[in-house]
């Protein structure tokens, strides 16, 4: 049980995706200027990376995995290099349901979100994650728990940066500065903080 | 009409630019701009997958139903990364060991999918190709431009030549090391949108809350 609480300690602080790793940026500037947005989309990137990263991970150690498909009579086949395709289908195929659900059931963060639910698809902080997720060899219940932890990492992060922005707007910024110029300059800082949490050991 | 197609093809450089206006690729702009190199090859490969992509999509517009596009679309774009990877392997190998992490990485580009989704899905192939040529020039110019400062002010080299001698070597120029880190893209990059919107005021976005009602009103 502990180990699987520092492995959410880990994915959420010292190996956050957007601060430490710079994954999934692009939607991470654009939807953070209201921290309720910044919420609701937080909300859909930990339950795509929950689901993706263990269904991916039953995919490569089932299907893709070499000597996975013994089962089927193939000890031999490797298929490894169908990785890429396969997880971002998987993810497509998500954030497409997704996309589906909230424009049913909660059509206002469905227009606040615009253009960036699809880009979730491409948020590469979920690719990222399933690749992590192969790379480190995670068993089934830590790849739940490394989703878990990394999507919630990589949202609090979002509303962090949401919080900070919203303080932002009674500053008397140059204005050139004003908006996107500004986010950056405070997402470099943010993770210059953050790189006080590299190498800490749990 | 050739003047549109022409302005299709310029916007997207300064006026419209993927990178420091409409917020795409970010990413790849700060993993791969730490030496010159890598940037330039990247600059190329995300210019030829977005042609093929942009083309293919644009020909499918009809066909593709709304619900299901998302994966027709990522099944175009990592099949046009496939072959481009492919292409490389088999006409330029050294150049592609170099590149072989960075490839992978353009399926991700949020540039390649965000044009399908905001341009080629409703437009014809010609000026649906103009926009993805346009878009990787865009992104280029910055990626070129943030690893220029950084390769030169990080190691004091461009392109692997000597430009600044650094201490280390007898030189008289100490590295920035900050240059090196992750962080310093960001401050780089906000500080060009700084300089690009000092040059296009129309770029400015409008303060949400105004402190000095009159600086404000002289200024905008």
């Amino acid at each position: 049980m502990e180990a699987y609480l520092s492995l959410f300690v880990r994915a959420v602080f010292v190996e956050n995706l957007a601060l430490a790793f710079f994954l999934g940026m692009c939607t991470f500037l654009a939807i953070s200027k209201r921290i309720d947005t910044a919420l609701g989309l937080g909300a859909a990137v930990i339950a795509v990376q929950t689901l993706t990263i263990p269904i991916n991970y039953f995919i490569y150690n089932h299907l893709l995995k070499q000597g996975a498909l013994a089962w089927a009579g193939f000890p031999e086949v490797d298929l490894s290099f169908l990785g890429l395709v396969c997880y971002i289908g998987v993810i497509a195929a998500f954030v497409q349901i997704l996309e589906m659900v909230l424009d049913k059931y909660f059509p206002k963060l469905f227009n606040a979100l615009g253009l960036f639910l699809p880009l979730i698809t491409v948020n590469c902080a979920i690719l990222g994650g399933s690749l992590f997720m192969v790379e480190r060899n995670y068993t089934f219940s830590e790849s739940v728990m490394f989703g878990l932890g990394s999507g919630f990492g990589w949202a609090l992060a979002l509303a962090a940066l949401a919080g900070i922005r919203e303080k932002l707007k009674y500053s008397d910024v140059p204005d050139g500065l004003q908006g996107l110029g500004i986010t950056f300059v405070t997402v470099g800082l943010m993770s210059l903080a953050f790189m006080a949490f590299s190498g800490i050991q749990l | 009409m050739a003047d549109k197609l022409g302005k299709t093809l310029t916007d997207p450089l300064v006026d419209n630019n993927p990178v420091t206006l409409q917020i795409l690729g970010i990413c790849s702009a700060l993993a791969v701009t730490t030496s010159l190199l890598p940037s330039l090859l990247m600059s190329a490969a995300v210019i030829c997958v977005l042609i093929f992509a942009t083309a293919a999509i644009s020909l499918l517009r009809h066909q593709i139903p709304t619900n299901t596009r998302l994966i027709v679309q990522m099944t175009i774009i990592a099949s046009a990364v496939i072959v481009v990877d492919q292409v490389l392997k088999a006409y330029a190998y050294e150049t592609s060991k170099q590149l072989s992490v960075f490839v992978g990485l353009i399926i991700t580009n949020c540039i390649v999918l965000g044009r399908a989704e905001a341009f080629a899905i409703k437009n014809p192939v010609g000026p649906s190709i103009l926009d993805g040529i346009g878009n990787g020039l865009g992104y280029s110019i910055i990626l070129i431009a943030v690893a220029t400062i950084r390769e030169l002010f990080g190691s004091g080299k461009l392109l692997g030549q000597t430009v600044l001698p650094t201490a280390a070597e007898g030189g008289w120029y100490v590295p920035n090391g900050m240059m090196l880190l992750p962080p310093s893209a960001f401050f780089i990059i906000g500080l060009l949108i700084w300089a690009i919107r000092s040059w296009k005021k129309q770029q400015v976005e409008r303060p949400d809350y105004q402190i000095h009602e009159v600086h404000r009103t002289e200024v905008l």
